[in-house]
């Protein structure tokens, strides 16, 4: 009885205006959470989630469209600006959200295991580090030792043409690197990526000497970013001064740009993603990642189609990489170690390998656990320790727990949780790609 | 007396000792001459002329003095290589799946083993131990490593494998990583909770970090003495022990042949009566028992050890199984000595033949190197069968 009742709620749902209503309502419920209390993790995850609930309600596209770009192009950065962290977290999400994608393609499309794909995004980030800084005039010293005040190779709008040179150098390191090692077998294939991602990061750290092109360890510094119109910032706060409520600086319209471009980015990555699975490519990648020999069989070139896979792949990488660099100013091998690629691994194991939205969504979730779950929990064990409480039945001083045990520094544990649960539990993932969906459902109405 | 003598298989005791014995005199004269000949031709250039403004010493001879000492090393480093590559080699070839989790109960042996000395350090009766009682003690922890390592090993396959076992071949290896990791943070986690502390120092006991001497060779202005520390002895035939009962385990006994069977057809193993499921825990127990041991004795030869400590070690090990031909566990001795002379020889030399340019920090690129090639070249590494493609 309970469940017709669930069931029919559930059919409420689906038709008529309710829809829109519930869809509104979360919206309008997380940017009012939000815009009363600024510091709230959970207010903020409402927003966030806001964005599932658009994609999950069957709404008109044209709503979903126009209540999307709302709360990307408005909400967002007007709650952003007024706490930066949250723009923060949103720039990382959708970082990661493209870097998923792009791996999406390798791994759920073709059915390769890339272990190494932070490669590819130190590619990136590293072209424009050197072409965006003082780097090239650096080369003759050794890390640390560079006289001051040396000129940029590049002024900082090279950044734009740079976001295309990354595409094309990305995608011929996908091509070189793929080229030798495609012919392997799927687990040796994951464990060679795996040596390449070690080894650019090896290289990046030790391509100081003879000539030094990364700065070693420590990384190059500062790298430009496109320069900002004094307009563009005037305008904004014109426009939303009133309802931010202070003037807004330089440094945070920088990260709303950049939060803006790695919208356009995922937008584009989206729009080729969907186009390349529905053409001839993807359907030979789909054949491939099923049944190699069988893919063979049907006359499908093997090694150029998963050379196609990992270029795109990289290219996407690649895109990120300069937008990293540039966001940041600052950049090391720190950022590109083999965890990084198992935690981009981890968001496409999560959301749903091949599954474009499982994946954002995948992105989403393991970036917000490890920026605010992880940390919050981070601070309350702080808080706990400098307080005197003590844990009751075994009579434990909260003061006495190590400091060593920071929660926010154990993303491992989290990565590897997501991957061993979902491999054992759900291994599609928490949003299942169409076609495999389409080929489990008996009811051919299942999908539209 | 005798019908014990007689059961036992004295060839398949022999046949490793010999193997392992020409494996390293083969690797150490086919390294040798490699990097003599590259020492003679690079003699009159630039890297000579360097060198010789620097040492005051020819190429040649430089490269030559330095040779046993690089050679000793290599083979050190090589066994310990050798026993975890017999980890991975084991599964795989009872699975045909890359336990990636390998390193990390490697790892977890090796903080066993060092936990426990440094407790009984604690207590002060390592420094009063007699030489007798400390290789009671190292033995000890080396137990211990063991097993945990092996009852480490056996619970990820139950927990983490099992399930997974007839699913594509990505999802277990996924799971796998999945585990490595995790098993990373909670190794960082309990020592974090319990001692505060994630580097471990093996305490020093013993007659271990004395160093045998055999005499110097001159070096120009000054010398260079050459001897080999009594760890790096008991590294080597601790090694050298287990990879002989191992070898004796899997090839001469009836759980060997059981362990045989499975690997080749699982089903049919299974209607001669095999329980497989005990069988693969079986392995995966050898396996982690081996991979503890060597984590112990990876501490004791190294000293200080972190969280990832089995990250390299484990990477290379596979590396060194895939290069002598993964599934085969003669290749595992082979690639795993291989590997180590190699890497050793690489550390030692590639600074001075590059000038400088590229010294042994590109070590472990060379190891990644040597793994492209093989299964570029030789996917079958060098001692394998072709096994052809499996989906």
């Amino acid at each position: 009885m309970s469940e017709s009742i669930a069931k029919r709620f559930q059919d409420k749902l689906d038709h008529g205006v309710w829809p829109y209503l519930s869809v509104l309502v979360h919206i309008g419920l997380g940017t009012a959470l939000v815009y009363i209390y600024p510091r709230s993790n959970l207010a903020f995850l409402v927003l966030i989630s806001s964005l599932f609930s658009l994609y999950a309600f069957k709404t008109d596209r044209r709503f979903q469209l126009v209540a999307g770009a709302l709360l990307a192009l408005l909400i967002i950065p007007v709650i952003g600006v007024r706490n930066i962290f949250y723009l923060e977290v949103i720039f990382q999400i959708s970082v990661f959200a493209a870097l998923a994608l792009g791996l999406n393609i390798v791994v759920g499309f073709a059915g390769l295991l890339d272990l190494g794909y932070v490669a590819f995004y130190a590619v990136g980030a590293y072209l424009w580090a050197f072409f965006g800084s003082q780097q090239y005039y650096v080369l003759p010293f050794a890390p640390g030792s560079q006289p001051s005040g040396l000129p940029f190779l590049l002024p900082g709008d090279a950044f734009y043409l740079f976001l295309f040179i990354a595409i094309i150098v990305a995608a011929l390191t996908g091509i070189l690197l793929g080229l030798p090692v495609l012919r392997l077998r799927g687990d040796y294939l994951a464990i060679v990526t795996l040596g390449f991602g070690e080894v650019i990061r090896v290289l990046a750290n030790n391509l100081d000497k003879p000539l030094n092109i990364t700065n070693g360890p420590q990384g190059i510094t500062p790298i430009q970013r496109p320069t900002m119109p004094e307009w563009a910032v005037d305008s904004f706060n014109g426009l939303f001064g009133p309802l931010i409520g202070h003037p807004v600086s330089p440094a945070d319209m920088y990260n709303l740009l950049f939060y803006l471009l790695a919208l356009l980015v995922i937008m584009v990555i989206i729009r080729v993603t969907r186009r390349l699975d529905d053409s001839k490519i993807g359907r030979a990648w789909t054949a491939i990642r099923e049944d190699e020999t069988a893919a063979i069989a049907m006359g499908i070139p093997l090694v150029r189609m998963k050379l196609a896979a990992f270029a795109v792949g990289a290219s996407f990488a690649g895109v990120m990489g300069v937008l990293l660099a540039a966001s940041r100013t600052f950049i090391s091998p720190e950022s590109f170690s083999f965890m990084q690629s198992i935690g981009v691994l981890s968001m496409v194991i999560l959301g749903g390998t091949g599954s474009i939205p499982g994946v954002i969504l995948g992105a989403a979730v393991v970036t917000i656990l490890n920026l605010q779950v992880l940390q919050g929990f981070s601070l309350y064990l702080s808080e706990l320790r400098q307080s005197e409480a003590i844990i009751p039945l075994i009579n434990f001083a909260w003061k006495d727990l190590s400091t060593q045990l920071d929660p926010a520094k154990y993303q491992r544990l989290l990565f590897g949780l997501i991957l061993i649960l979902m491999m054992i539990f759900r291994p599609k993932g928490l949003i299942p790609a169409q076609r495999r969906r389409r080929r489990l459902v008996a009811d051919p109405t299942a999908n539209k | 007396m005798r019908p014990l003598l007689a059961a036992i298989n004295f060839r398949e005791l022999l046949r490793p000792l010999g193997q392992l014995l020409l494996f390293s005199i083969g690797s150490t004269l086919v390294l040798s001459a490699i990097v003599l000949v590259l020492s003679l031709c690079l003699e009159q250039t630039a890297v000579g002329q360097h060198l010789h403004s620097r040492l005051s010493v020819s190429l040649y001879t430089y490269t030559l003095v330095n040779l046993p000492q690089v050679v000793i090393d290599g083979l050190t480093i090589g066994f310990v290589y050798a026993a975890i590559a017999l980890g991975y080699t084991m599964v795989y070839g009872v699975l045909e799946f890359i336990n990636f989790a390998h390193s990390e109960i490697f790892a977890v042996g090796a903080f066993v083993g060092v936990e426990i000395l440094i407790a009984l350090d604690k207590t002060g009766i390592l420094r009063s131990a007699s030489l007798g009682m400390a290789y009671a003690y190292l033995i000890l922890a080396i137990v211990m490593g063991m097993a945990a390592a092996g009852a480490l090993a056996v619970a990820v396959e139950r927990i983490a494998y099992r399930p997974l076992r007839g699913a594509p071949r990505l999802v277990p290896l996924i799971s796998a990583i999945g585990v490595s990791f995790l098993l990373q943070d909670v190794i960082r986690l309990t020592e974090g909770l319990t001692t505060g502390q994630f580097n471990r120092i093996m305490p020093t006991f013993g007659n271990f970090d004395r160093r045998l001497n055999m005499g110097r060779i001159a070096l120009g202005d000054t010398s260079i003495a050459l001897g080999i520390s009594v760890k790096s002895i008991i590294v080597i035939s601790a090694a050298v022990l287990m990879l002989v009962g191992l070898n004796y385990l899997v090839n001469a006994t009836r759980i060997g042949k059981a362990i045989r069977a499975v690997a080749q057809d699982r089903p049919t193993a299974s209607l001669m009566g095999i329980n497989v499921n005990r069988i693969i825990s079986l392995t995966f127990l050898v396996g982690g028992l081996l991979g503890g041991a060597a984590g112990v004795l990876y501490a004791l030869k190294f000293t200080r050890i972190d969280p990832f400590v089995g990250f390299f070690p484990g990477l290379k090990a596979f590396t060194a199984a895939v290069l002598g031909g993964i599934g085969n566990l003669t290749g595992a001795l082979l690639g795993g000595i291989v590997l180590g002379m190699l890497e050793t020889f690489a550390g030692a030399y590639l600074g001075v033949f590059t000038m400088g340019a590229a010294g042994s920090e590109y070590k472990d690129i060379f190891a990644f190197s040597i793994l492209i090639l093989v299964l570029i070249f030789r996917p079958q590494g060098l001692m394998g069968n072709n096994v052809g493609q499996k989906a």
